[in-house]
């Protein structure tokens, strides 16, 4: 029997790979210069869908994403390994969204697309570590949820076994669905694209997007449904604005302060032989070896 | 009303250090704000727990004890802890950053459309002015951590909304006993009140928890290594020299991404808080995450062939080279001095 599986994937600055251009002289973050990735938990989240998918025929898997036009690439990258289709949130009314006023968003749309059995997203998101939207998007759809997930080990007659990740060891648990699922980072990596879904879906795109090739292609498109990534706003998904983006959001950012070290009186060696002997007697003396 | 209160987690019938270490953060705050502090605490088989929390200065703690309340399932502590708070109206509410206190508090802030901020390194209190309506809160919770891959730190605050929630990390406060004869109350409260059979949707099946297989927590001497270390196959200089030294190996995130090193080795904002008298940082630029981990750490040795890496500028000692070069001659020289 086939389920209907929501991936939450968000677009993510690649915080993991900080240049020294990252940062304006003004302390502010320069996100030009920083890479917009798929969310690298989303990915194992989107293989642990898939993998139900392939065992379970007639399984449908839907991306929601939220964020600006360009957050459909993540979309289409889902769609490159196997996702059916593809939900992008985008609206002024978002921006600014702490976690809490994202997980409003994220439900909204859910209850809009409907009929899921399944949300499974990534743990957490590299720019912001918090580990919250999934957990508050299992209480504000009124689900259960497990967090942490690594392996699907059975799912059947709307019940799913999982191992998931503890501090200190692994545990087994089950659940009845509908369920949210997070998926922690040692899950099986996600696949990667499929050349031929890449040939059908790299025209995919949403109506706030550009295309260009697809203005020049529009006979060969037409009639392709299934290039049409769907795109709502506030008022399709019959979100309540006071709840979303920045006055939605009950954490405010008081201050942003730039790094600046304690720089000690600190002692530069070079690598010699003597310099490291040296060190080492020194240490030795002081009692903080040995 | 209005008080400070401090999830406590439960391994068997043991209070987690996580949990009181924030007690001690709990009692500083509940000073300053001149109220209260209170505890909770859920499991199975509880009798007696009241002896290893109230010392830390606990004036109430909420017990519930049931034997489907052992081990941590989300629902059921969720109703707990969201009904409780619907009668108890905290101001703030203290978690640690564990996969169930990352589980829990989510779940428990939706319900109560409250902040929660995750992983803070430093917990304030303070007032805070919002110019644009031009209103000040006295006494709000500033909750500090850094963001956006350690290139900043955040100080939060939730003016409107309470409890005003955060997680914390083990190791990043410090535990302390206030009084081994505290006199706190204990409430016993009837779980049926507060929980609901169908909250038991998921279900245990399995469970196995390991002891750490190494002491990097409580190491007096921690040589970790970063991406710079450049294979897995190098970490076993960071091991060799370890064993000389009697000291602990850890790793930066990078590190760890990278598959040089386990994960339960990782030192950070996002990994283990360490306190040794001897760090010795190789191959690591030090991003204020990893430095969130390590900057208590007595003497601090960096050993990097980039002279402008950050970590330099906290370190007693720089030593300009590379790892492969460095490492052996630390060795070589150490056996050569010590006998």
């Amino acid at each position: 029997m086939g389920l209907k599986i929501i991936v939450l994937a968000k677009q993510v600055p690649d915080t993991r790979n900080v240049g020294k251009d990252a940062m304006n002289a003004d302390g502010t973050i320069n996100r030009a210069a920083l890479p917009a990735i798929f969310n690298p938990e989303d990915l194992n989240a989107l293989e642990l869908a898939l993998r139900i998918k392939d065992n379970n025929p007639g399984t449908t898997v839907s991306i929601l994403t939220m964020g600006p036009a360009r957050a459909s690439e993540v979309i289409r990258e889902g769609m490159y390994r196997g996702a059916d289709n593809g939900y992008l949130l985008t609206d002024r009314a978002f921006a600014g969204a702490d976690t809490l006023a994202t997980s409003y968003a994220l439900a909204t749309a859910i209850k809009k697309i409907g009929g899921y059995d399944l949300i499974i997203g990534g743990r957490q998101a590299i720019d912001g570590d918090t580990a919250q939207v999934g957990p508050q998007v299992a209480e504000k759809l009124g689900l259960g949820q497990i967090t942490y997930t690594e392996e699907v080990l059975s799912l059947e007659n709307g019940k799913i076994t999982v191992r998931r990740h503890i501090d200190g060891g692994i545990e087994v648990v089950e659940g009845t669905l509908p369920l949210v699922l997070t998926v922690n980072g040692s899950a099986a990596p996600c696949r990667p694209r499929n050349a031929k879904l890449v040939q059908k879906f790299k025209y995919a795109t949403s109506k706030s997007e550009e295309n260009p090739a697809k203005e020049k292609y529009a006979e060969q498109l037409k009639g392709k449904d299934y290039l049409e990534i769907t795109e709502w706003s506030v008022a399709d998904v019959d979100g309540d604005t006071k709840q979303c983006g920045l006055s939605g959001s009950p954490t405010k950012v008081k201050k942003i302060e730039n790094i600046i070290f304690q720089a000690k009186e600190s002692k530069t060696i070079t690598g010699s032989d003597a310099d490291v002997e040296n060190l080492i007697i020194e240490l030795l003396n002081n009692h903080t070896i040995g | 009303m209005n008080n400070v209160f401090v999830y406590c987690e439960i391994e068997e019938t043991t209070v987690a250090e996580v949990s009181l270490e924030l007690l001690t953060k709990g009692r500083s705050l509940a000073n300053k704000l001149n109220c209260q502090l209170e505890a909770v605490v859920i499991g199975s088989n509880l009798k007696g727990v009241e002896k290893q929390v109230i010392p830390y200065g606990v004036d109430v703690l909420h017990v519930f004890d049931d034997s489907r309340l052992y081990p941590y399932t989300s629902l059921p502590h969720s109703s707990i802890m969201i009904n409780l708070f619907k009668e108890e109206k905290p101001q703030v509410c203290l978690m640690g950053a564990t996969v169930i206190g990352r589980d829990l508090g989510p779940r428990v802030s939706s319900a109560l459309t409250s902040g929660l901020t995750a992983d803070c390194t430093q917990l304030e209190i303070g007032p805070h002015e919002d110019k644009r309506a031009g209103v000040t809160y006295e006494n709000l919770l500033y909750q500090i951590r850094p963001a956006f891959g350690g290139n900043i730190v955040a100080t939060i605050v939730n003016p409107e909304h309470r409890p005003q929630m955060a997680t914390v990390r083990e190791g990043v406060m410090k535990k302390e006993i206030l009084d081994e004869n505290y006199k706190g109350q204990v409430v016993e409260h009837e779980v049926g009140k507060y929980v609901s059979d169908t909250d038991f949707v998921i279900k245990v099946i399995e469970r196995h928890v390991e002891k750490a297989k190494h002491n990097l927590k409580g190491a007096p001497i921690v040589i970790a290594g970063g991406y710079g270390m450049g294979s897995k196959e190098n970490f076993q200089l960071l091991y060799d020299l370890a064993k000389e030294l009697h000291g602990e190996v850890g790793a930066s995130r990078a590190a760890v991404d990278a598959g040089f090193c386990e994960h339960d080795r990782q030192i950070g904002q996002t990994g283990l808080t360490v306190h040794p008298k001897l760090y010795i940082a190789c191959g690591i630029s030090g991003q204020i995450q990893h430095i969130a981990g390590m900057q208590d750490a007595g003497i601090i040795i960096s050993i990097n062939n980039d002279p402008n890496a950050p970590i330099n500028t906290i370190a007693d000692y720089v030593i300009n080279g590379t790892v492969e070069e460095v490492l052996p001659k630390l060795i070589k020289y150490y056996k050569k001095n010590s006998k």
